[in-house]
């Protein structure tokens, strides 16, 4: 009987193959969006860990030697000594592959094969045999020693025990770095005292960076979400259509004596063969696009780095599962609805019509029901929500509700316009298509949601970028920052500088608490760069003038949130009051922050001495100025930052976010729209007894076919119409939830209607490309398929 | 006794309030036997047709095939029923629009596992349905649709044959030659048959006729 069975099952496929082919794509597309993005995210998570693991650079501060040569190993032993907790590093280039020596013992945790512990024996590496470490493709570069592969090592480097890499670069005894671990021991002998010639050389990537790609992540990760929710209608959809397809074949085989249960049990096996299947070509899909996009990911982190970062893509393990799972998953889920309500559906004919139309009547309620509660949770959580979780939960009720609340919408939309409408023909138009709704509506939600997700996202990136360059601006003001290593190199730094630079500004913080806080207090010399640059989210009209007078103080936004301070609160530091004039925005530092004058700081905190200055200057003398310091004081250009650099690479940051959102956006609709397409297709042949009436009445098939088209664009412009209030919704609740949950910081929203409007409009060609093929093909329809609706009751 | 239905009730539910259908039918049809079964459009002939076929269920009373009482079983016991020993042929075709004709009437007896090329061959031929054993359903008409579902119920050889109007759609030709075609191959395998139709005519050839009304057998 089985056999019987499935080869009823079978047949049907074979013979409606676009049927078969939609399900397929259906499902292998919304595995391809949901890879392709977790692919791209996951592989620049990776590639950030493995260059920030390795290289430790972008997170340690490290002793070099002032000439940039290599250091006796005694170096490191004599720091020790004096208290300093430093980890020696040896470095160099063989056959084009960077290797890099650590000494596992006094590395800092997560710094180079320390982290590899969990899948590599820990054990081995310290012990005689000392392999090296590198991902596969380095690997094959590497002769002559022991390799031990490992996906977690940035790309084109190898890292092992110092002795083994010293061996290997031919560098016994020497040593290239130290690197300072955070957490130093307070009374060490002074590095000057120890080893002169050593100078501290700060972190690449500070914390403004750190934050960055974060966000960065952040961004990919609310897609990832959304692009799930994309996906999963979509495999909803594409299942849906397969059991509608079926119903009649499924009624025959029970009434023939078929079994439900066998039924069910046989259908749902096909199914998850199909997902497997369909999945298995959506992983590699989704890989293809990912590295299409990847380029730009690693260009970006190649950028923040000057690490190796793999352009190409490796296919690990966790994509193809989380690949399959979301493919197979989907289609459980999509399937066991659908399995359940067919096997309620009871076996005859006659009540066939009759309880389909009251089960959809009562389906339709339910949704409408748990679009309202939805959305209504969404309005409480707007106004409730703090934490991440909250946030999640926000976007989450936000995207469900409404999506199921879509076809309600549209349906109200639809039943006002046939009231309005003139003449036969658009009356019928509206009622028909109002009565074509529920089959199309999943691809329409996935519509909705494509493009909610895109006036989310984009605006909340574009948003983000506009804040942060005018931040950087703001606190990256002076042309030229300068970090001395001591007293003496201040003073000369600031005689050197005095004469030759327009302003000197001493940048010296203490910590402290404030408002029951742990915060940093900086002092700001009175100058117009606080005044021309800083901007206040909330200020008094003298806000600088008052704290320059030394009266006032300015905090940063995370500091009022998590302390609740307003503005004319008074706050105390050492006993002495201030009053809160200005609140800034932040978004480079995880933790609070406040700003006083100088003088005043200099009386509260007297044993603070300055170690970091801000120069202004003519950009065009900063490079002749540092000359002119090394030769003058000693202090060498490795102390200095280069916040145009900085500056630089910030703005390729959000250059590149921007790329690769832009790209899945476009992605994600092109989806929504073969979604479309996919239900359009299979509705086609659904459609033919419903449009045969009308062309008996005297509509032309071409006519008939306009009216399909134009009824696709329809949709979509409604569709659009309520998408952009839900993207927008959505991108306050990642700028004003997500956001502050995770960073501590509010972002200002921007709109930006120039791009929304372009958007919409590659929708409705979406909609319209969708629609062009099956409106063709009706045009097309043989008269005698017309013709047999009437000849066979069906 | 092949079939012993013992006072069949069924009401069905509707907008209105309930509906009752059937109050309490008796019949009961021996090996060989055939019969008959008219009432008015509505009487309920299919609802009875399809209670004794296991297609529902019946809020009242027994349905005994061969021993075995369907009324209180479960879908599986039911499907088995149908499968092993009743045939029905249905007032619509239902055909399996993708599977050829000659796989349409060998399907049946797949299932039961009672499949006989060589007695499937000959049913297409006696249907007259040999020059399309290859063709899909949709490109038959409606009356070779109805002989094609014919020989699928014939080809397990079932014990019980319901057949629900089986000429309705064809010419009156047509009509009598798959009428003599049935009660040849009932006669020949030994098969009950319980007929609904319209045709004092073709009610007259079958050996016993039973009317239905107001619910009851009148
Ligand atoms: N699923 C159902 N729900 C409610 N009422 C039904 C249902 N199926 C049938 N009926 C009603 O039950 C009555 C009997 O229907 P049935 O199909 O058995 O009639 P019939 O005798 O076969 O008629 P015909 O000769 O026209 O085929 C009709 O009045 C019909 O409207
Ligand atoms: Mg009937």
């Amino acid at each position: 009987m089985t056999r019987a069975v499935l080869t009823a099952l079978m047949s049907h496929w074979w013979r409606n193959p676009l049927q078969l082919f939609t399900l397929l794509a259906g499902l292998a597309l919304a595995t391809a969006l949901w890879s392709g993005v977790q692919a791209v995210n996951a592989e620049a998570r990776a590639s950030y860990d493995a260059a920030a693991a390795t290289l430790g650079e972008g997170q340690y501060d490290r002793f070099v030697r002032r000439d940039g040569l290599p250091m006796d190993e005694q170096v490191f032993v004599e720091m020790r000594r004096a208290g300093w907790l430093v980890s020696p590093v040896v470095q160099g280039r063989l056959d084009g592959i960077r290797i890099v020596g650590v000494e596992p013992l006094t590395a800092p945790v997560g710094l180079g094969p320390v982290s590899l512990g969990q899948d590599n024996d820990l054990a081995g590496f310290l012990g005689g045999d000392t392999p090296f470490f590198a991902n596969a493709d380095t690997a094959a570069g590497l002769s002559g020693v022991d390799v031990v592969i490992s996906e977690n090592v940035a790309p084109n480097t190898a890292i092992a025990d110092i002795g083994a890499a010293q061996r290997l670069l031919d560098k016994t005894g020497v040593i290239d770095a130290l690197i300072i671990l955070p957490g130093q021991p307070i009374g060490q002998r002074a590095q000057a005292e120890v080893a002169p010639d050593l100078v501290r050389q700060v972190a690449q990537g500070g914390s403004d960076i750190g934050r960055l790609t974060d966000s960065f992540h952040l961004n990919l990760t609310a897609f990832g979400l959304l692009s799930f929710a994309v996906g999963i209608f979509i495999v909803h959809g594409a299942i849906g259509l397969a059991f509608e397809q079926r119903r009649p074949v499924v009624r025959t085989l029970r009434a023939l004596g078929v079994p439900l249960s066998r039924l069910v049990w046989l259908m749902a096996v096909e199914l998850l063969l199909f997902a497997l299947l369909a999945g298995i070509i959506g992983v590699a899909l989704g890989y293809l696009v990912a590295a299409l996009l990847l380029p730009d990911v690693a260009a970006t982190l190649r950028g923040l780095y000057g690490a190796d970062v793999a352009g190409t893509l490796q296919l690990r393990p966790s994509w193809w599962l989380s690949g399959l799972a979301i493919a197979v998953g989907g289609t459980a889920v999509a399937a066991s609805g659908a399995l359940a309500q067919l096997s309620r559906m009871p076996l005859l004919a006659a009540a066939q019509p009759r309880a389909l139309a009251m089960a959809a009547g009562r389906r339709a309620k339910v949704q409408g029901g748990l679009a309202l509660l939805l959305l209504s949770a969404s309005l409480v959580l707007m106004v409730t929500a703090d934490g991440l979780v909250g946030g999640f939960a926000l976007l989450g009720t936000l995207l469900i509700g409404a999506a199921l609340g879509l076809p309600l919408i549209l349906d109200r939309l639809l039943a006002v316009f046939s009231t309005r409408a003139k003449g036969p023909v658009l009356g019928w138009f509206w009622a028909d298509t109002r009565q074509q709704l529920p089959g199309l509506s999943l691809a329409l939600m996935a519509l909705l949601l494509a493009m909610a997700a895109n006036v989310g996202v984009s605006t909340m990136v574009s948003s983000f970028r506009l804040t942060f360059v005018g931040f950087l601006d703001q606190r990256l003001a002076s042309e030229l920052y300068i970090r001395t290593e001591d007293t003496a190199q201040s003073d000369a730094l600031i005689a050197f500088a005095e004469e030759r630079v327009d302003a000197i500004l001493p940048i010296q913080s203490a910590d402290v608490t404030l408002g029951g806080q742990p915060a940093e207090v900086f002092s700001a010399r009175d100058h117009a760069t606080y005044r021309d640059n800083w901007r206040f989210l909330q200020s008094t009209s003298d806000a600088w003038d008052q704290t320059f007078s030394g009266q006032a103080i300015v905090i940063n936004e995370q500091l009022a949130r998590r302390a609740d301070i307003a503005l004319d609160q008074v706050l105390t530091l050492q006993s002495r009051a201030f009053t809160v004039v200005g609140i800034y925005g932040d978004y480079g530092n995880p933790i609070g922050q406040a700003v006083i004058a100088e003088p005043v700081f200099e009386a509260l905190y007297p044993e603070v001495e300055a170690q970091n200055f801000g120069l202004r200057m003519d950009p065009a003398d900063v490079e002749n100025f540092l000359s002119a310091l090394e030769a003058a004081t000693g202090i060498a250009p490795t102390q200095a930052v280069d916040q145009a650099g900085i500056k630089a690479i910030s703005l390729e940051i959000f250059e590149r976010t921007f790329t690769v959102t832009t790209a899945l956006n476009i992605l994600t609709l092109a989806v929504a729209g073969f979604a479309i397409l996919m239900s359009l297709l299979t509705l086609a042949t659904m459609r033919v007894p419903q449009l045969a009436p009308a062309w008996a009445m005297g509509l032309t098939r071409r006519q008939l076919g306009r009216i399909e088209l134009a009824r696709a664009v329809m949709l979509a412009c409604l569709t659009a119409l309520v998408a952009l209030p839900l993207g927008l919704a959505l991108a306050w609740a990642l700028l004003a939830v997500v956001n502050v949950a995770a960073f501590g910081w509010r972002l200002p929203m921007y709109l930006f209607p120039a791009d929304y409007l372009r958007l919409a409009v590659f929708a409705l060609l979406a909609a319209a490309l969708a629609a062009a093929w099956p409106a063709l093909r009706l045009a097309r329809t043989p008269p005698a398929d017309l013709l047999k609706v009437f000849s066979n009751e069906r | 006794m092949l079939l012993d239905v013992k006072n069949i009730h069924k009401t069905y539910q509707t907008a209105d309030g309930p509906f009752e259908v059937l109050r309490g039918v008796d019949l009961r049809l021996g090996e060989g036997e055939t019969l008959a079964l008219t009432g008015e459009s509505g009487s309920g002939k299919s609802t009875l047709l399809h209670l004794i076929g296991g297609l529902d269920m019946p809020d009242r009373g027994a349905i005994v095939i061969n021993g075995h009482d369907i009324a209180g079983a479960d879908d599986a016991a039911r499907a088995a029923i149908r499968r092993g020993s009743v045939g029905v042929v249905f007032q619509q075709f239902n055909l399996i629009p993708s599977l050829t004709v000659a796989d349409n009437i060998a399907f049946q007896a797949r299932l039961a596992d009672k499949y006989d090329p060589q007695w499937s061959e000959a049913l297409a031929g006696t249907m007259g349905l040999a020059d399309h054993l290859r063709k899909y359903p949709e490109q038959l008409s409606g009356g070779q649709q109805q002989r094609v579902a014919i020989a699928r119920t014939l080809a397990p050889k079932p014990a019980l044959v319901l057949a629900d109007e089986p000429t309705g759609n064809l010419d009156e030709d047509t009509a009598r030659v798959v009428m003599d075609l049935m009660l040849d191959l009932a006669a020949d395998t030994g098969a009950g048959l319980l007929m609904v139709t319209h045709s004092q005519a073709l009610a007259g050839r079958l050996g016993r006729r039973l009317h239905l009304k107001a619910g009851r057998i009148a």
